[in-house]
């Protein structure tokens, strides 16, 4: 996989860290709905098809970035810089 | 046909058409008692433990390819209970225990092996872990040997002992792991399964899951609408999408690991052995060649493929530890998509929609599992209740925080 890092160009995905599902969005309350947290830490859609995810350009400008990747062909439609990417994405593809 | 030595016989006389298929190739009826999806080496080892340990016959496979099509036939072959956490050691050790009789029981030979898994230790911390690990296994009966570094030598040989950055120290060993062939497993369980009356459907996907009153009625399948008392899961890598038809949503990432078979040579490699400082592990088949694999390539995918910056990666970590590995040619590689848990082990369990099971989560660690698997998850359906084995496998320890670790990474798939 090519990633095409917004700072750094073309880049082989070795070069990268990734965190995974970008979709789940940290509750504000730690000491909130316990369900809420559950929700962010454990369960995940896992769709076949487009899903968001971070990565990061360890090996680059350490920059955190949102990839859309098909998880079936490991296509990437779109890379953007996480801080200015939408915090609640719409979860894309169908699980 | 009983398989032995006068079906050997009478087959040598009258040619192939004394062989009969091993399973039949029936239509869907319309109604079973247990409709299971999946025929991977789990779901055809439920059907089997299904009609023998509990008479419950009226059962259904369906496999939306071709039977083993899935990750039982893509595996690395290993087979091992060496675990350390409680619910794990007694649940693995019942998977090695029903292993050792299999053959028997199957009336099929899949090849069990226990030629000894050897993991290597390199510092003094990874030794005092072994050691531990070790001990618990004794503790609980299973066998386990901690070897120093002139015990390991006389085993294999050709080791990098004095690799400058990671020397070995020695090993633990556990004599009764080892290899089983397979799609043997697949094979074997499927036609002890038809015997018993369980119908096999391949080419049959489920695309749809009937529930009504919070009850499951039926599944909708490329082959039409079949009804059942109960519905039960074993989906492997596509676990989230089958659950979600049901609407559950899984603590569970599907990720790509892939397998790696070199051209075949003599005997060279005796067990299998495992890397202490990175992720590789390596056997000889039967055939000749070094069967071996490493990490999952670590991003969410339902590709049976992975990328090639991993190929790289394990095979580095492989030629660290058998520099002789550099000689080799690489005759394949695949990929099979795993159901990587947010805490490395599985679930097998009731859920919250009455009369549907799971089981899933396996990770890359499910094939050694196998036999454990049908037999705790058959006890679970027939009874709607775990068996104490599958106690701790429970779907909401999650949510009650009693997750079962083994590696210690969190919740993240992509690192267990
Ligand atoms: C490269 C690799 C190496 C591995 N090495 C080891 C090892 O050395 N030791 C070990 O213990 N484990 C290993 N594993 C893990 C092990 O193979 C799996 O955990 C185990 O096989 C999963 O259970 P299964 O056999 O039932 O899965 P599968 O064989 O994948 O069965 C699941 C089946 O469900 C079917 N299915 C999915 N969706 C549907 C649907 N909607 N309708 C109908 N059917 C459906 C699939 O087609 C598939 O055949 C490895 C896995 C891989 C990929
Ligand atoms: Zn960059």
């Amino acid at each position: 996989m090519i990633v095409t890092c917004p700072f750094c160009g073309d880049r082989p995905s070795e070069e990268f860290g990734v965190l995974g599902d970008a979709a789940p969005v940290r509750p504000a309350d730690p000491a909130g709905d316990p369900e809420a947290w559950y929700d962010y830490v454990y369960l995940r859609a896992n769709p076949r098809g487009a899903h968001r995810e971070y990565w990061h350009h360890v090996g680059g400008c350490r920059q955190w970035l949102v990839v859309t990747r098909d998880t079936t062909t490991h296509d990437i439609a779109a890379v953007e810089p996480a801080r200015l990417a939408k915090q609640t994405a719409p979860e894309k593809g169908e699980p | 046909m009983r398989y032995g030595w006068h079906s050997v016989l009478k087959q040598a006389f009258e040619g192939l058409a004394a062989v009969a298929p091993a399973w039949r190739t029936p239509e869907p009826k319309p109604v079973y008692d247990v409709v299971i999806v999946g025929g991977g080496a789990h779901g055809l080892a439920t059907a089997y433990y299904l009609a023998k340990e509990h008479g419950i016959a009226n059962v259904a496979v369906l496999e939306k390819g071709y039977l083993g099509s899935g990750n039982v036939g893509r595996n690395t072959t290993i087979v091992r209970s060496n675990y350390l956490l409680d619910g794990n050691v007694q649940f693995y050790e019942k998977s090695m225990q029903l292993w050792e009789g299999l053959e028997q029981d199957l009336n099929f030979n899949a090849m069990v092996s226990q030629r000894g898994v050897l993991n290597l230790y390199h510092s003094d911390a990874q030794r005092d872990a072994f050691a531990r690990r070790g001990t618990a296994m004794r503790l609980h009966g299973i066998d386990a040997e901690l070897l120093d570094r002139d015990q390991v030598r006389a085993l294999v040989p050709f080791l990098d002992f004095d690799n400058a950055r990671f020397p070995i120290q020695g090993g633990l060993l556990q004599r009764r792991g080892g290899t089983v062939r397979h799609d043997a497993v697949a094979w074997g369980y499927a036609r002890g399964a038809d015997r018993r009356g369980v119908d096999i459907l391949q080419h049959c996907e489920v695309t749809g899951i009937s529930v009504e009153n919070g009850r499951v009625t039926g599944v909708e399948t490329t082959r039409g609408r079949i009804a059942c008392r109960k519905l039960a899961l074993a989906t492997a890598g596509n676990s989230s999408r089958t659950a979600a038809m049901a609407g559950l949503k899984l603590p569970i990432e599907s990720h790509v690991l892939q397998a790696f078979v070199s051209e075949a040579i003599k005997p060279y490699i005796d067990q299998v052995v495992t890397y202490g400082a990175g992720h590789f592990y390596v056997s000889q088949s039967d055939k000749g060649g070094l069967v071996f694999g490493g990490d999952i390539d670590g991003y969410n995918s339902y590709a049976q493929r992975g990328n090639l910056p991993t190929v790289e990666h394990v095979v580095e970590a492989g030629v660290a530890m058998i520099p002789g590995l550099s000689r080799l040619r690489l005759l394949r590689s695949w990929g099979g998509v795993m159901d990587m848990s947010m805490d490395g082990s599985p679930i097998i369990d009731t859920t919250p929609v009455e009369g549907l099971y799971l089981n899933c989560g396996w990770c890359y660690g499910g094939f050694k599992a196998t036999p454990a698997s049908g037999w705790c998850f058959a006890h679970t359906i027939a009874r709607d209740e775990p068996h104490a084995l599958n106690a701790k496998f429970r779907l909401d320890r999650f949510r009650s925080g009693r997750v079962i670790d083994e590696k210690g990474g969190g919740a993240r798939p992509n690192v267990h």
